[in-house]
């Protein structure tokens, strides 16, 4: 600090800069100023240097903040808050149960012609990891408040091109909007070796329901497969194989409203 | 709830430009912004008793900032990949000299640089300073003008013709 005064303290000086002082203060610094040069050309120093950091950084003002913030920004809705609780309590039993998975009771629901059938017996098996991993995903990211998506449905080409590019494949998020569900938006989960993709769609109960799209299939899977059909407590998965790329419905709604919504995603064209 | 996400989303620029100029890099700050509005929201109850709402924001941010115990999070691809991490305001010329002034504040302890920017920035009153802050009146003027003084001189520092040389 430099030599302080008599008259002029240098809490002063500084308030002075910052038109934190009042007016007969003020004339006193300024004559004190006028009777010190060292001291004023300092404080033109630190007013130079106050308007040079509002000049670098004022900028930022004018930017448009992330979709995640404006999101952080908003009121989380009271439904979100029941859903929290609801998801811890799945996502700690789906840790330490096993995956069981039944085959589709009745074979006659799938219509769509290039779907072979599913084999049909009725004995648990495992599911394969990439549906168990899409539960998990579901379970994890549906319940989220703030954040359920990185990327928006309000920015669908952004959306398909992010996604398709960090994929490595293009990819289009299917409409459901003739089994009313609408698109929230999508994000980028790891899978074992790469990227994979998880969409999100909620009805206008708010129920959410996440396709999960991965390369990333068992080698002894076929090109192409039955839908078949997981269950974990309250979280239900349809999915199958298509052209090599697997697919995951998970959801909480009931078994035949997921496969009327399967049968919908599959007649589409996900993968361009 | 008289709750009014409008007064945070009006916020959102503000502790944005703020949290940029506290923390080094573009996604930090984003990160620093992120916490503060979650938090705001986990105490929203208090809304109603908190008369001003800047203050007690930049205080939240302020307290999430100084405990640096904010949960640790992995980066995920942003779409806005060519956003300069640096707001570009200035031209050529200009805009070496604001590297300079960005660097000159980081070196800056923390507690200098908030009092600053608040000043700077916010324009906020010393008096609100220290209530954001929770320190005394005194510490903040203390610290405005040792920060001060310090970003003077080494801007002055930069200033000067540096030689370079090859090391070897």
């Amino acid at each position: 600090m430099k030599n302080s005064t008599h008259t002029v303290t240098e809490a002063e000086l500084h308030a002075s800069i910052d038109g934190q002082l009042s007016s007969d203060r003020q004339l006193e610094v300024d004559a004190y100023l006028t009777a010190h040069p060292d001291e004023a050309r300092r404080m033109q120093s630190y007013q130079a240097q106050k308007q040079a950091l509002r000049d670098l950084y004022n900028p930022v003002l004018n930017e448009k903040p992330s979709a995640r913030l404006q999101y952080a920004a908003k009121a989380p809705r009271p439904w979100h808050l029941q859903r929290i609780a609801a998801g811890l309590v799945i996502a700690i039993s789906s840790a330490g149960s096993a995956w069981v998975a039944r085959g589709m009771a009745d074979e006659n629901t799938l219509q769509t012609a290039f779907i072979q059938p599913y084999a049909g017996d009725n004995a648990p098996h495992k599911l394969a990891g990439f549906a168990q991993r899409a539960a998990v995903a579901h379970v994890v990211y549906s319940p989220d408040t703030r954040r359920p998506v990185e990327v928006g449905a309000d920015q669908a080409q952004q959306l398909e091109n992010w996604l398709s590019n960090r994929l490595g494949a293009p990819i289009k998020p299917p409409s459901l909007q003739s089994v009313g569900y609408t698109l929230i938006g999508g994000r980028l989960l790891p899978g074992e070796r790469g990227p994979v993709a998880q969409l999100m769609y909620h009805d206008a109960s708010g129920q959410r329901l996440t396709l999960y799209v991965t390369q990333e299939i068992p080698s002894q899977t076929q090109a192409t497969s039955a839908f078949q059909f997981g269950q974990d407590g309250p979280v239900n998965v349809f999915y199958w194989v298509d052209k090599n790329m697997g697919y995951a419905i998970s959801s909480g709604s009931a078994q035949p409203d997921l496969l009327r919504v399967a049968k919908v995603v599959h007649q589409q064209k996900i993968m361009m | 709830m008289p709750l009014d996400e409008h007064e945070l989303l009006n916020m959102l620029p503000r502790l944005r430009r703020y949290a940029r100029a506290l923390v080094r890099h573009k996604e930090e700050a984003d990160d620093l912004v992120q916490d503060t509005l979650e938090r705001a929201w986990l105490k929203s109850s208090l809304w109603r008793g908190v008369a001003d709402m800047r203050g007690w924001l930049f205080s939240i941010m302020h307290n999430l900032h100084a405990d640096g115990a904010r949960r640790p999070r992995i980066h995920t691809v942003e779409l806005d990949d060519n956003t300069p991490e640096i707001p570009i305001a200035a031209q050529q010329g200009e805009q070496l000299a604001m590297r300079d002034l960005q660097a000159a504040l980081n070196q800056l302890p923390d507690e200098q640089r908030e009092v600053l920017l608040l000043v700077a920035l916010e324009e906020m009153a010393y008096a609100d300073i220290a209530k954001t802050l929770n320190i005394p009146m005194g510490t903040v003027m203390s610290r405005l003008s040792r920060g001060r003084e310090r970003l003077r001189i080494v801007l002055e520092t930069q200033a000067k013709p540096v030689h370079l040389r090859i090391v070897k």
